[in-house]
């Protein structure tokens, strides 16, 4: 029997659904809620000098890339499995279509940011 | 009240090779009292309205897992089932999903059983041992580790539950690797080599995409979707430090 090459997608998938589940929520409400009413942050927190500030320094990098990379690459694992449990059969098709989605997503992320130069 | 004679309408789904093209629902009305069971309606059937209904069964008590079919749709023991909970509307019962049908309410399970010898399901032990020395010692806590998925008794509802199982047959599916999990969780056992090989290939523990009904509907508790993720974690751990641990590499 051969291997399943499985785990490489299932573990991207689980730790983007970790990732998700522990900051995704605050993510939202504090980008997409709270810093645009004004709420409890400076008005000026998600100014252009400030995030040209956090993805300048090595560990901002890391953090978008891996928020970034990790739920794409959760997002592509389930849309997947969920295509496949509803009877799509284009198996090659989806698949090259969610995982090289996530791929050129991480890509494009991870190049953008090493472009930041400090 | 619970004597007083009620009638039921039971649809069954057909299929008589010899004579049937494809499956056809026929109806039969039954007359029950609020203690009989489905298997108890279609034994009525078979005993004074139509000797050719053909079905399964053994125990009358969930212990067998002979008895299962689709119950309006949903996989049952139809001795664990009770014709009142669908009175007054009536019910369909027709062979477990998934499954090829040998005849009537009957599955081919040759597949079932082929995967099922497959697996090992038997422990292999860690260490050989002479009878002088005794027999193999487990604590509680050891017993706790598998004793769940050891209650399994091969009904196949988990099958007809499974979406992944009815698009691949090849997938080995839920009961079977969670049987898989119960021996290879077993302290006394040490066949985890053996057994893993199918395990983590896409017909073992990667063909599941964690829809989970199996566990829903299974009639022991079993809870194979549990048993499958956790062997996913291990199955992983193991793919990614293979290189590393030593006998690891040559799978
Ligand atoms: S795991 Fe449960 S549903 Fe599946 S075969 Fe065993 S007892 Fe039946
Ligand atoms: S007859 Fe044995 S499980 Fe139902």
């Amino acid at each position: 029997m051969k291997r399943s090459n499985e785990p490489i997608f299932w573990s991207l998938f689980g730790a983007g659904g970790m990732l998700a589940a522990l900051i995704g929520p605050a993510l939202v409400f504090i980008t997409g809620i709270a810093v645009p009413f004004g709420l409890i942050f400076k008005p000026d927190t998600m100014s252009y000098a400030h995030m040209l500030a956090l993805s300048q320094n090595w560990a901002g990098k890391i953090f978008i890339l891996a928020v970034i990379a990790l739920f794409l690459w959760h997002a592509a694992h389930r849309i997947h499995i969920l295509l496949h449990d509803f009877g799509v059969h284009a198996v090659t098709a989806v698949r090259v279509l969610c995982y090289g989605g996530a791929f050129a997503g991480t890509v494009i992320a991870a190049y953008t940011l090493l472009m930041i130069k400090a | 009240m619970a004597d007083t004679e009620k009638i039921i309408e039971i649809e069954v789904l057909r299929y008589r090779p010899e004579q049937d093209k494809e499956p056809v629902w026929q109806t039969y009305k039954v007359p029950f009292t609020d203690d009989m069971s489905v298997l108890q309606g279609v034994q009525y059937i078979k005993d004074y309205l139509d000797e050719t209904v053909s079905f399964r069964w053994s125990c009358r008590m969930a212990i067998c897992g002979s008895c299962g079919m689709m119950i309006d749709d949903k996989p049952k023991l139809s001795c664990k089932t009770f014709l009142r909970d669908y009175y007054p509307g009536k019910l369909r019962v027709e062979a477990l999903k998934h499954l090829p049908i040998e005849r009537d309410l009957i599955v081919d399970a040759t597949d079932f059983m082929k995967k099922l010898e497959s697996i090992k399901p038997y422990i292999i032990p860690k260490e050989e041992r002479t009878l002088a020395q005794g027999e193999y010692l487990q604590t509680p806590q050891q017993r706790d580790m598998y004793e769940q998925f050891s209650s399994c008794i091969n009904c196949m509802l988990c099958y007809a539950a499974c979406p992944q199982y009815g698009l691949n047959p090849k997938f080995t599916g839920p009961g079977i690797l969670a049987l898989m999990h119960r021996y290879n969780a077993d302290s006394r056992d040490g066949g985890q080599a053996e057994r893993n090989e199918l395990g983590y290939a896409d017909e073992g523990y990667w063909g599941c995409t964690a829809v989970g009904y199996c566990s829903e509907v299974c009639p022991k508790g079993v809870d194979p979707a549990n048993a499958i993720n956790q062997n996913k974690m291990n199955s992983a751990i193991n793919y990614f430090t293979r290189f590393i641990t030593p006998g690891g590499a040559d799978k």
